[in-house]
Formats: C-alpha cells, structure tokens, sequence
C-alpha cells in the first residue's frame, strides 16, 4: 500500500495552479477568517461565501463539485456541536422525553449548530482546494516568503520528504503483524488488549529506531553533497502583476460577503 | 496450572488427492492502476516443493502477498478446501506461513524470543507450548542462542534465518518464501538450502537462484508480467534455453 | 479509516475566532521559543533529526491496534516525542506534524492550527517531559511507570482543553462535551500510556545512548519539572471541578468575561473589551480577540522569563 495516493494535488494548466502560493496561502486564510466572523445564521453570506468556492472550482478546471466531494473529512467531528442545538438561550422548539432527561432544541440552538457545521464545511472545502492546486514543497516555499521561521519550514520539508517513506514502512510492519495474526479453532485469538496495545507501541520502537537511524545516514548524505543548514529551491517565486490583482480584488469580494452577513 | 487445550494436531488438513492450494483466474491491480497479476492460475499438491522464478517486477511478491490474504484480488483461491474469506482468514494464517523478502519488513518485536513467539502468542496458545515451539524454530534455522539479542541490529543473513523461524514457530502447513537465498554468503546459502530440503511443510519459494532450483526444486514455475508463462518439471524447463530467454533468464 | 480525525483534531468553524487567535499567540510564542533553544543547544544536524523525527510521528500515528468491535486504537505521541528528542525539539516535531496533517490531509483546521498545536503538542510536551523530567535519574521501573502516567494524563489533559474551547467557543454546553471528552480519551489514553512505556522500553533496549539521564537533563532545565506538575495538577483539579459542578466554571468564565448570558454566542465574547462604537459587529470581535491575545502573549512571557531562569540557574 503507498500512502502517495493521499496527496491531493492535482496537476492542471489553469490560473490557479499559476496564482502565487503566497497569494493562495492568503487568500484561503482570508476567507476562512471571512466564514468565522459571520455572524450565526447569515444563510445569504454562507451562500455567497459557497458560490466563490464553486467559481474558484471552476476557474481551477477541477469541474464544479471537486471539494465538495471531497470536503466530508470534519464531518465526524460534527458530534462535537450537537450539544449546541440544545442551547438555553432562544425559543424552545420541541421537547424530548428520554425517560432520563428532557432535551429542549432551541431555535437559536439550531441556527447555531448548522452555522458551525457550514462554516467547518466551507473552511475545509477552500483548504482542500489549496492543496489540489498548489505542490506541497511549494506551499512551504510560500511559508517561507510569508516569514514563517526557517527552522520550522526546513523540519517540514523533511517531513514531507520521508512521510511517505516512514508511512510505507509503518505499512509494512501492520502487514507483517497481519500476516501472523493466525487463529486456531478452540483457541482465544489475538492475546489481550494490553498485549495488542503493547506490541503497537513496541513497532512504534522499532520505527523509531528505524527512522533515527536513517536520519543519520540521510544528515551524512547530505553534508557529503555540501549541505549547509538550509534546503535551496530553484523556484524563485516572483509576485507577477496577476498576483497582484487577484490578491487586490479579492479583498472587496471578502468585504461584500461580510456586508451581506452582517447587514441583512 | 496450564490448561490443558485440544491438541493443535486436529487441524491438519486432509490427505489431498489432489492439491492443497488452489488459484483459478487470479487477478489483480495496485490502488495506482498497475495490473500485478492476470489470470494466473496453479495449484500445489500436499508435499509439493516448487520454485517460482521470473524476472523483477513479474508479480511474484504480489501473488505471494496473495496467499495468506494479505492481499485480496479477483478469482479464487482456495487452501485445503477452505476459500478465503474474512472469516476463514485467522485459520488461513495459522496454515499459510509467509515469509517476506525483506527481513525488516518481517520483524518488528524488540527481541528475536518476541518476534518468534508473536505467532503462537496471538494463536493463543498455552505457555510451555509457546516455548517449546520457539526452541524448536530457532533450532531449525540454527539460531538457538539468539533469543535474547535484538533483532534490530542482526546481520541479513540472520535477519532472514529469523524470518523463516518466525513463521515456522506457527507450524504452518504451507511454507511460502520470498527469495530467502538473496543476500545470504555461500555458507548460509548452503545451509538455507539444508534447511529447505529437511522442512516437510509444502513450499513455494520464489528465487532468482536457478542452481538452488535445480538441486533442491522438482518443479518450477516461470512468472513474467503478471502471467505464469510456463509450470512443468525442473528438469525440462531448465534446459530450454529459448524459453528462459525470452524471460530474462540464464540457464544455470 | 486510514486518517480517520481524531476527536483531538478541531476542524475550522468549530473555534470561534476570540478563542482560535489567543491559541494562536500562545502557540506562536511557544515556538518561538522552541526555535531558538534548539539553535542555541543543538546543531544544524537537529533539523534532519527533527524532520525525520516528524515524519515517525506522523507514520507511528498510523499504527493502530484492533480493540473491539472494528474499532482500533491509535498514538498520538507528543508525550513520547517530548522524553525522546527534549521538550523544546518535541514542540517543533509536533508542530510540524499537525501542520502537515492540517495542510496536506484536512486533518485539523488552519485557523484553529494553533489551537491544535498547543493541545497535542505543546501541552502534551509540557506534562509529558515535566513528568518524565522528575524521575530522569531513577529506576527503569519507576521511570517508565511515571512516563505511562505522564502520557495517559497529557492525553486526559489535551481532550480537557478541547472540551474546554468548543464550550468558551459556544460550540458545545459544557456539561456534555466535557464527560464525553474525558470518558472517550480515558481509554485512548490508557493506549497511549501502554505504546509510549513500550516504545520507551524498546529504545532503552536497543540504544540506550538515546535515553540516559544526562540527556534528559541536558534536554530541558528543572522549570520543566515545575511547569509539568503545575500544569498536570491544574488539568487535574479542573476536570472533576468542571465535571462535577459545571455551574461554577460557567461563573467563573462569564465574570472573565468569556460568557455572555446562556453561555452560547459566538459574537459576545469578552463583551467588556467591546468598543461602543464598533458595536456588536466583526471588528469588535477581531479588536476583542486582539486584546484577549494580548492578555495571554504578557503572560506567556512572562512564563517564558521565569522558564529559562529556571534552565540557566540549575
Ligand atoms: N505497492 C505497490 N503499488 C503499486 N505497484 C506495485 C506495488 N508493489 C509492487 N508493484 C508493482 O507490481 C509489479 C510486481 O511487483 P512484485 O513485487 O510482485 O514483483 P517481483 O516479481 O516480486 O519482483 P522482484 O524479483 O524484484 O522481487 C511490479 O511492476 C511493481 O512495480
Ligand atoms: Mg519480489
């Protein structure tokens, strides 16, 4: 099994894919900041807010619902603000006898609870986006230019180089636990909880080693090949003229999304 | 006070007439599109010894991986008269011992003793069993002093040695190995092939090692892309020179 | 599922934006620190160790181990990162880790990343080294005893301060996200504790050159010790306080001026930081966030101060 299936990005000639990193990286913090200040309920914003989603789709050549298909990741995470539906405040809307306690869903409650579930749901939509369009070692090349400390972008470029290497490892040794993993008719399979939990951490060991020991022999390679403290791109990553304007019009077409949140 | 269990003798399968393992019409393709196996199709009698040879990137892992369910592509495939299915598997992996052709893909317990003894372990087995059957392992593939030492930092000589006594400990019926000589010096290759020759399990061995396969191996079978393009006796196909030609092979 | 989310991962939209940026600056500052300790101790060889490092973490993470009914049990590992490779380098492994996972997978939000951070990799750094820190020196036995409860109580005390942001964020009522938190992570963190002492005890066997007293020491200075047991004995007078009699918190955080009335609005926060004349509207929010930020970053270095006192004057 190779984890590669799991990068998102998907190669295509659009302007998109050309848009600086630095102006995608700014332009999807905008607008999932943009999604957290609307206020509760302002159904109008989250729509218009979810057409530029499309429309950035579009412009991507990724066809119309690409994120959206894409965008059930959070979902889970949903339980989480249930809770909310039975918020004190607001008009009682029904109530549910459970025996044990009585639920009381709320009108604010509800338009709580569903403003949070699209504003999650539009955040991961642009984040997603962001990756099909941009190379990972590109977007941490734009980290850089933004100033992000150089320590941190060099640890996660060597992440990203041996994530895939390490995550086939960890594969392989599940494979191999798999393998062995027999039962027998009559007998109790698997060991015990503890037992099971203990020979995961024990792999968990054994990759460690694997990977320290590796990062040895990698540090070697590399001052072998004249390394000095910091990986070098060729990738210069100028702003062109482009750039610009997109980063400038955007700008109001957040502020418009505000407006109609707020001003409804 | 061990529990006395049923002995484990009751799962041997039944004298086969005819075979044991059983592959019709295997197909399959990696999550990335690449088409591994096609069509390929053989079966093995009890106390078969066979080689599987072909040139790299033929599928050989691959339809190893398939032996034990590790793997699951399209056709059938049958151990004993068990299919394999989801509930068949823990018994599968109980009769099918697979070995990989990388040790450190094999081994992820601190201790040689724990890598052997994770099969019997998780087979629930009772504890002076567990022991008894991790002696004997070791014994076999002649590493009896090494249960203490960490399997980390081994040779791959021993490395592989140990890989073999982490499946044998399970008592498989069915031995499947994945180039065990690779990597091995001439001694351990000697003793390797000893050790293949004394094993009654059935086997399928997969090798790039034609002399191995002629001394120790009545029957072979040639595998190139994802195809069996020839099973028959050794002796025969070794001695085609066309045919293992046009597979990137050298007559031994 | 491979990268299933973990309840510890908050996607965006979960946090308000209040909560979201004082996580931020706490977070920021943090790293800040963590960066120019390891420049300072460690060499530019730290930062392929630290990558590759990230890289293990982030494919231990995919270990899992069946428990029942089809579920499995996952690691987390910013306890374990925090006593192999020293707080401050663990805190940069674990940031680069949910960085990635955020970026690349969805797997956590980018506006609530610092919250993620300073959960599962800060916090659990801070218990988890402290801990281990104070019996550094001791019998494998005890040491590995304290690191299992080192890790299973950063565990606890990462889904505290989960439960405790969805419910300042009005995301959740307090009284269910915080039983559920705990009740859940009690078991994943007893699956912590068992992989983390196995995982010690497996490196101390194979390289004991990793794991001895002197580079633990060296790792972080005594204020760890006292930052651990402080924050460990917070999360763990909170929980049973909060849990038994959430009415109290709720006081307390409204008179913090966190809650409004009925606990729940997401544009009320820090009302007494409102500006009348921006009114109730999104700058209020950002200008209240800001002030809130403020608060915090003082206090973190402060904190920070008296941290590095404690390293140099051992
Ligand atoms: N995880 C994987 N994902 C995608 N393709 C794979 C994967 N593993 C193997 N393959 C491809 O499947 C084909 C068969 O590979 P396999 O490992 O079975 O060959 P092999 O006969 O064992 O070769 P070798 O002699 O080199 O061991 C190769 O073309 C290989 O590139
Ligand atoms: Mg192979």
């Amino acid at each position: 099994m190779h984890i590669h299936a799991f990068d998102q990005f998907r190669a295509h000639a659009s302007a998109l894919h050309r848009l600086d990193p630095r102006v995608k990286v700014l332009l999807t913090v905008g607008y999932i900041l943009s999604n957290a200040l609307l206020p509760d309920g302002s159904w109008l914003a989250f729509a218009a807010a979810w057409l530029l989603l499309l429309w950035s789709n579009e412009r991507a050549h990724l066809g119309l619902g690409y994120t959206f298909k894409r965008s059930f990741v959070a979902f889970p995470f949903a339980i989480a603000a249930i809770s909310a539906i039975f918020s004190p405040s607001g008009n009682s809307l029904a109530e549910w006898n459970l025996g044990f306690v009585t639920l009381v869903p709320t009108d604010f409650g509800v338009v709580r609870f569903f403003s949070i579930l699209v504003r999650s749901w539009l955040s991961v939509q642009m984040a997603i986006l962001l990756v099909t369009t941009t190379q990972f070692p590109d977007l941490i090349h734009a980290f850089e230019h933004l100033k992000a400390p150089r320590t941190l972008t060099t640890i996660i470029a060597f992440l990203y180089r041996y994530l895939f290497v390490l995550t086939d490892e960890a594969y392989r040794l599940m494979r191999a636990r798999e393998a062995r993993s027999a039962g027998l008719p009559g007998f109790k399979r698997g060991g015990s909880l503890f037992w099971r939990a203990k020979i995961t951490g024990e792999m968990a060991g054994q990759l460690f080693l694997r990977s320290y020991e590796r990062s040895d022999r990698i540090y070697n390679a590399m001052l072998a090949r004249g390394y000095t403290g910091h990986i070098r791109t060729l990738n210069p990553h100028t702003m062109q003229h482009s750039d610009w304007l997109t980063l400038f019009f955007s700008i109001p077409v957040l502020l418009l999304i505000q407006l109609i949140g707020w001003y409804r | 006070m061990p529990v006395k269990h049923p002995s484990t003798q009751q799962f041997i399968l039944p004298d086969c007439e005819g075979d044991i393992l059983k592959i019709e019409k295997l197909n399959f393709a990696y999550p990335d599109g690449h088409i591994a196996l096609r069509d390929v199709s053989l079966n093995l009698c009890s106390g078969d010894k066979v080689a599987l040879v072909g040139p790299n990137g033929a599928g050989k892992s691959t339809l190893m991986l398939h032996l034990n369910g590790i793997l699951r592509g399209e056709g059938d495939l049958t151990i004993g008269n068990l299919p394999i299915s989801d509930e068949q598997l823990p018994l599968i992996r109980a009769l099918v011992g697979v070995v990989f052709q990388n040790p450190d893909d094999q081994l992820f317990s601190p201790t040689v003793f724990d890598d052997v003894a994770f099969g019997p372990l998780h087979m629930g087995l009772p504890e002076d069993e567990i022991y008894q059957r991790v002696a004997q392992a070791l014994d076999a593939v002649q590493m009896a002093d090494f249960g203490e030492r960490l399997s980390h930092h081994l040779s791959m000589g021993q490395k592989k040695r140990i890989a073999i006594a982490t499946v044998l400990s399970m008592q498989p019926q069915i031995l499947i190995l994945d180039e065990p000589s690779a990597g091995l010096d001439p001694r351990a290759r000697r003793a390797l092939i000893n050790l293949l020759r004394e094993l009654p399990q059935t086997m399928l061995v997969s090798t790039h090692d034609l002399h191995m396969v002629r001394e120790l191996f009545p029957r072979m079978i040639i595998m190139d892309e994802g195809r069996v393009v020839a099973d028959g006796p050794t002796g025969k196909l070794l001695v085609d020179a066309t045919l293992l030609e046009a597979h990137g092979l050298e007559m031994p | 599922m491979l990268l299933s989310p973990t309840p510890l991962h908050i996607p965006d939209g979960f946090l308000n934006l209040v909560i979201s940026l004082i996580f931020w600056v706490a977070t920021i500052s943090m790293v800040g620190l963590a960066i120019s300790k390891t420049n300072k101790t460690l060499g530019e060889k730290q930062i392929p160790l630290m990558g590759v490092m990230a890289a293990f973490i982030f494919a231990a993470q995919m270990l899992n181990f069946p428990v029942a009914g089809g579920t499995s049990g996952h690691f987390l590992g910013g306890a374990l990162a925090a006593m192999v490779l020293g707080p401050w380098a663990g805190i940069l492994v674990m940031t680069a880790v949910i960085a990635v996972q955020g970026l690349l997978f969805q797997d956590g939000g980018l506006l609530v990343m610092g919250a993620n951070i300073f959960n599962m990799g800060i916090l659990t750094a801070v218990i988890g080294f402290g801990l281990y820190r104070m019996v550094g020196g001791a019998k494998k036995g005890l040491r590995l005893t304290i690191a299992g409860a080192a890790a299973w109580l950063a565990t606890m005390a990462a889904a505290l301060l989960t439960a405790l942001q969805l419910w300042l964020s009005g995301t959740s009522r307090l009284e269910i996200v915080l039983p559920a938190m705990l009740g859940v992570h009690i078991l994943i963190g007893i699956g912590e504790a068992v992989i983390t002492v196995a995982a010690l005890a497996f490196i101390e066997r194979t390289r004991p050159d990793l794991l001895n007293a002197e580079k633990t020491a060296a790792s972080g200075g005594r204020g760890w010790i006292m930052a651990g047991i402080l924050v460990s004995l917070l999360a763990v007078l909170i929980s049973p306080l909060a849990s038994g009699s959430p009415d109290g918190l709720e006081r307390v955080a409204a008179d913090l001026g966190f809650l409004g009335d009925g606990q729940a609005s997401s544009y009320q926060i820090l009302p007494d930081y409102t500006i009348p004349l921006l009114g109730e509207t999104a700058l209020s929010t950002i200008f209240a966030g800001i002030v809130g930020a403020l608060i915090l970053m003082g206090l973190l270095v402060l904190l920070g101060r008296s941290l590095r006192k404690a390293g140099s004057g051992k």
